[in-house]
């Protein structure tokens, strides 16, 4: 058991990334993300890491700087959220086409307007198709266990890829909690040094980033995708070696009381740290809820998400941004897709929820739970409902 | 000799693209883009190389008597050398479809 110290979410996240013995940041500062990079900035500056930190003038150049500081071989981090993930936009792609192992945090928040700095899904519902690995923390304690499991994960031989950890803005990232610290001697048992797969080096010169032309894209595209898909492997390790570390458990796809479920809500993120309290309220009552959640997000974990839903009738969704123009939002449209191919189709019952930081509460998750039992017992499923918006 | 990169299958994608040859750019024939060639008037072509100069490909060079042909393999058929000739010697004439 190692030191549990009450630490804010962001502070605990800097440290495990200053831990993993990081050598490049490139990030520039946007709520909730802020307090990351400003700590990290302390570490170099108070000279405890050893790191190249690039204060620059966007969020476009922090990842342009992270992509040339990750192609000469140094182990790089940078943090965003929101309208700096957006700016960043162009860039992402880039960074797992060149097949260049860069972690980033993102501290989910919306995307303007009108403008926002509070916590929705939006930002990283528009990335989210960038060909990263996606990892999702519901807690300060997972922020600070799941960077180095980034970091193993996309320097990992058989991945190669960049890895965001996804975790909600001000609700996790300004959060105090106790957190489990780890040694640095676990660390560097957990996380060997980086063994760069690709590297700049003008003994040995190379072209990177060349045009891909249309006799070759495509086939580049293919090997993206399935180099991609076939992280699934090395994350399940990742985790495994991350339980024998400290002894936490994380899984693919995290459940809560789903294996006897009447109804399932699937969601992602700390608000399921607000539902697991509904469903223990209402299984109190003698009904028979259950929560499923995607721990990684990309590679899609389709069959342990399959596995998790078993054979439940009825499964509610809940959606934290809008696909405009489409009454089925994107959390929806992927769970939809997931079963179009099952062999059981449970009813899907679609919700939105705590769009620009509204508050979610306990009631608003059992709410959603009744409705669910409601659906079961012979209630008709209807349109996508927007939680908590006044009509 | 190595496979032809444009030949590759998928699997055989180096990783992050990255190309460890040098001079693989010219593995990229970008004459296949072509609608118009430049031809070259002999009896006007002063052979001065302002053609060659601002051809963006670099794909215009000297023939053994000092005259200048493009290499249809990369030409693109952009038209600059026609529009930056001093004599006007040199006409684009469209590709047969």
């Amino acid at each position: 058991m190692g030191k549990r110290k009450g630490v804010e979410s962001s502070i605990a996240l800097a440290d495990s990334a200053a831990m993993c013995r990081i050598e490049a940041i490139a990030a520039y500062p946007i709520t909730p993300q802020t307090h990351i990079v400003e700590h990290l900035s302390e570490w170099v500056n108070d000279g405890h890491l050893e790191a190249e930190f690039v204060p620059v003038e966007s969020e476009h150049s922090a990842m342009s700087a992270a992509l040339g500081m990750s192609a000469v071989g140094a182990r790089t981090f940078t943090a965003t959220s929101s309208q700096g993930l957006a700016l960043m936009h162009e860039i992402l792609f880039i960074a797992p086409a060149m097949r260049l192992p860069i972690v980033m945090a993102v501290a989910n928040r919306s995307l303007s307007g009108p403008i926002s700095i509070w916590n929705d899904h939006s930002d990283i519902m528009t990335d989210r198709d960038i060909g990263w690995v996606q990892i999702f923390a519901e807690n300060g304690q997972e922020c600070f266990d799941l960077v180095p499991a980034c970091f193993r994960v996309a320097e990992d031989k058989r991945v190669v890829l960049p890895t965001i950890l996804n975790f909600d803005g001000f609700v996790v990232s300004h959060m105090i909690e106790p957190i489990e610290f780890w040694t640095q001697e676990q660390f560097d048992a957990y996380l060997p040094p980086f063994d760069p797969q690709i590297k700049l080096d003008v003994r040995k010169p190379v072209a990177m980033g060349a045009v891909g032309i249309p006799e070759i894209y495509y086939e580049a595209r293919l090997a993206q995708q399935n180099a991609l898909l076939n992280a699934k492997a090395v994350v399940v390790e990742a985790f495994a070696e991350l339980e024998k570390t400290v002894g936490r458990k994380y899984n693919l796809v995290e459940t809560y009381k789903a294996d006897d479920a009447d109804a399932i809500l699937y969601l992602m993120g700390s608000l399921s740290e607000t539902a697991m309290t509904a469903v223990d309220n209402l299984r109190a009552q003698g009904k028979k809820v259950g929560l499923v959640r995607p721990r990684l997000w990309r590679p899609f974990p389709t069959q342990e998400l399959l596995a998790a839903f078993g054979n439940v009738p009825v499964v509610g969704v809940c959606d934290r941004a809008l696909a405009f123009g489409l009454e089925h939002h994107m959390v929806a449209q992927e769970i939809r897709t997931l079963f179009y191919d099952a062999p059981h189709r449970p009813k899907l019952v679609e919700f939105v929820i705590g769009l620009g930081g509204r508050d979610v509460t306990i009631g608003d998750m059992e709410h959603i739970l009744n409705r669910l039992l409601e659906v079961k017992n012979g209630a008709p499923v209807g349109p996508v409902e927007y939680v908590g918006v006044r009509k | 000799m190595a496979k032809n990169p444009m030949e590759l299958k998928w699997q055989e994608i180096p990783l992050g693209f990255v190309w460890h040859q040098p001079q693989s750019s010219l593995n990229n024939h970008t004459g296949s883009w072509r609608s118009e060639r430049p031809i070259w008037d002999e009896q006007h072509c002063i052979r001065c190389g302002v053609c060659a100069l601002f051809c963006p490909e670099s794909c215009i060079r000297t023939d053994e008597r000092g005259y200048f042909h493009a290499d249809l393999d990369y030409c693109k058929g952009c038209s600059i050398c026609a529009h930056e000739c001093w004599t006007g010697c040199i006409k684009m004439k469209p590709e047969e479809a």
